[in-house]
């Protein structure tokens, strides 16, 4: 059986952003990653589906947990995985973008994930080369496989989205995670809020359908998902907030102020932690709350069934 | 061209100078305008080669760009004053007023020296240089002004940078002064938009895009303001892109300040959301701004607190365009989508086609202290032909500019240049 003959999950080509894509292919791919969750966790963890593919990571910016997620669903789903991280200097980027892009086109690969610091890379390469093209995260903009192994592990976990209350907390502007999210969780029906001081969200999220909170307790207040994300150190040093102790005082999850939401409400971090600044250690690394590490299993999962979808459209 | 005459008869002469539209002939020697009137060569022999029939269309003073960046010295891969000077007739422009930020920077009399010998040698439409206001466009030290001026730098400008400190625009509006020099700012503040690729709003943050608030041009705009009140220099904003610069320098020509203002083709016809899927084009500085922003620019325009409309004619390559939207350039050639662009104002209805034209022609000329953009008798005889109803869908690939990085591509207008003469001699023909 080869890929092409299966039912088609996605009407596009490329996944390079929640945006643009329904609420049944967001469940669909849930349902064929569920598929994947149980042949990883089964000793044969291989599947031919993309034998005799080429998948290509491109990464252009550093990355561990997703460039690794990707090479393994790659390779357990038979595909040969070429990684390629590219170290950019601030002045040629861009020419290194479509100079790599010709180059990489010519090597005939079927599917190319990208890693990118400028917001729409992803799609720019989309329309440059004629495989598919997964968006691995783009600028500021979008990581839509990261938003769909959230909503994996939150309905592995609670059975379902619609209704659910999510906290998205802290740097919402420059997180294309926060935008995936708020995307996905939205057409999935979630109620979605967002928490974090003025300094780190953007112009007009409210029009996103979102809710806006400044205070942890009133944002949190009756939530079943709190989601923080990362604060990277040269935005905590007085250009977006004083200090990492005074953002951990206001706006870090600990003990206190996971009180504030549901009894038994989880917890998720795309990684990589900063702990004590964002998140402390022992909620962190509580598996009754935290869904940390199951958020890492289920992003392989998640990429499997993407590569799944995306081979069933090529030629 | 000693003693060569043309005559041009069943035109519509429309000179926003004086006023007049009306049918008539008009008639060149020696590359200035002998004669116009509405009888004018009405009886002539239709056959006789000096006379051209205009068949109806409007003949008007050539159009004078006041915004143009062209790539020579430095870039002429992208642009060089012979290149720009095609694009221009084209385009009906018969003047460019060109921007010193080139490389090596125009803040040195030899340079503007050059640049005139350049386009003297190279060009076919009038060149009119603008000097850099502070040297190496640095913010810093203010250029010689004086000397730079006997040079032939009709103005002083750091082009699409900002002056960000207000000591050293104060003191050389004063200077400027001195000397009655024109000053022309651009208004965006640089801290507020340092790496910004768009205007902050839903947009950019649904494109997650670097973005600044449109405010940063208005505090520029106000604190400009004050400083010509103190310094009484005479000021020209190159382009604005909000109502709220437009209606501080509203107040501020009602407070009878020596303060005018362009727009571009760009921020009249263009919003945010024509940046569509990261169309690197559309890229432009200032960011494209929000439609009631664009609806304003506009009424500017009409109201006349708007005096000039210009190209912002900035040609970029391949290599700085093709890029991701964070990382491309700015700009968009303009030079031959000017008067389309602007004629579009007519036809939705919104400005009369006499208005569009001074604020092409005799304004510009105004401010930039030309003697051109009139159909007087005695002017040179730079003209357009133009044909106001004529529809057309722009293709990139037919500009006559190097570049063809235009926001424009594939846009349908309607009305553009058919002919266009400098001094008399036909520089474009359709």
């Amino acid at each position: 059986m080869t890929s092409a003959t299966l039912a088609p999950i996605l009407k596009s080509s490329h996944l390079l952003g929640i945006e643009g894509i329904s609420a049944p292919e967001v469940t669909a791919l849930l349902d064929l990653a569920e598929t994947y969750v149980a042949l990883n966790r089964s000793g044969e963890k291989k599947s031919a589906l993309l034998k005799g593919r080429t998948l290509i990571n491109l990464f252009f910016e550093a990355s561990t947990r997703t460039q690794s997620s990707f090479e393994l669903a790659g390779k357990r789903m038979g595909a040969d995985v070429l990684n390629m991280s590219v170290k950019t200097s601030s002045v040629s980027k861009g020419e290194t973008l479509i100079d790599t892009a010709s180059t990489l086109n010519a090597m005939r690969p079927d599917i190319l994930v990208v890693r990118h610091h400028d917001s729409g890379a992803a799609e720019l390469l989309s329309r440059k080369l004629d495989c598919s093209v997964v968006n691995a995260g783009d600028g500021q903009h979008e990581h839509p496989t990261q938003a769909l192994l959230d909503a994996l592990t939150i309905r592995r976990r609670l059975g379902g989205i619609e209704n659910l209350t999510v906290a998205i907390c802290g740097d919402i502007l420059h997180s294309r995670v926060a935008r995936s999210n708020i995307r996905l969780l939205g057409l999935m029906g979630a109620r979605v809020r967002l928490v974090a001081p003025r300094t780190l969200l953007p112009c007009d999220v409210e029009r996103f359908g979102v809710e806006v909170f400044t205070d942890m307790k009133a944002g949190l207040a009756g939530a079943d998902i709190v989601m923080m994300l990362r604060l990277q150190l040269e935005r905590m040093t007085g250009a977006f907030v004083p200090s990492a102790r005074e953002y951990f005082r206001f706006y870090g999850l600990d003990r206190e102020k996971l009180g504030y939401a549901r009894p038994g409400a989880l917890v998720m971090h795309p990684g990589p932690m900063n702990r004590g600044v964002e998140i402390s250690s022992d909620i962190a690394d509580d598996l009754d709350v935290s869904l940390i590490s199951e958020q890492v299993e289920m992003g392989v999962a998640i990429r499997m069934a993407v590569l799944d979808a995306l081979a069933r459209g090529l030629a | 061209m000693n003693g060569k005459r043309i005559a041009f008869r069943n035109a519509r002469l429309i000179d926003p100078a004086s006023g007049l539209d009306a049918k008539g002939g008009l008639l060149v020697e020696n590359g200035k305008i002998a004669d116009i009137g509405p009888r004018l060569f009405n009886d002539a022999d239709k056959n006789d080669p000096e006379i051209m029939d205009c068949r109806g269309l409007i003949l008007a003073p050539g159009l004078i760009d006041c915004r143009v960046f062209t790539g020579e010295p430095g870039s002429e891969h992208r642009e060089s004053l012979q290149s720009a000077s095609e694009a221009a007739a084209a385009g009906g422009v018969t003047t460019i007023v060109t921007m010193p930020n080139t490389d090596p920077v125009i803040d040195e009399p030899s340079l503007v020296d050059f640049i005139k010998r350049r386009a003297a040698a190279t060009a076919k439409v009038r060149v009119a240089p603008m000097a850099a206001l502070t040297r190496r466009l640095a913010g810093e030290t203010m250029t010689e002004m004086g000397l730079l001026m006997e040079a032939g730098a009709v103005a002083f400008t750091d082009g699409d940078r900002t002056v960000a400190n207000a000591r050293v625009m104060r003191r050389a509006l004063s200077y400027a002064a001195t000397f009655g020099a024109l000053v022309v700012g651009h208004a965006e503040d640089p801290d507020l938009s340092e790496g910004a690729a768009m205007t902050e709003g839903e947009f950019a943050t649904r494109m997650g895009l670097p973005a600044a608030p449109a405010l940063a041009e208005a505090i520029i705009v106000e604190r400009d303001i004050r400083l010509v009140e103190l310094t009484g220099a005479r000021y020209h904003f190159g382009q604005i892109s909000t109502r709220a610069a437009l209606e501080a320098i509203a107040g501020a020509k009602a407070r009878g300040l020596p303060i005018t203002c362009g727009v571009s083709a760009h921020h009249l016809m263009l919003n945010e959301l024509d940046v569509g899927s990261y169309y690197t084009f559309r890229k432009v500085k200032p960011p494209l701004r929000c439609e009631a922003d664009r609806a304003a620019m506009v009424e500017g325009v009409a109201s006349g607190v708007i005096d000039v409309i210009v190209s912002s004619h900035e040609p970029q390559g391949a290599d700085t365009k093709r890029q991701p939207f964070g990382a491309a350039a700015f700009g968009s050639v303009g030079l031959e989508t000017l008067l389309p662009a602007a004629l579009s104002l007519h036809h939705d209805g919104d400005v009369s086609i006499s208005h569009i034209l001074k604020a092409l022609t005799w304004a510009s000329a105004q401010i930039m202290g030309l003697n051109a953009g009139t159909l007087a008798k005695g002017a040179a005889a730079d003209l357009v032909l133009l044909d106001a109803g004529e529809p057309f869908v722009l293709d990139e690939r037919a500009l006559h500019s190097r570049a063809h990085n235009t926001a424009f591509e594939g846009r349908k207008f309607q009305g553009r240049a058919q002919m266009t003469f400098v001094a008399g001699e036909c520089v474009f023909s359709r």
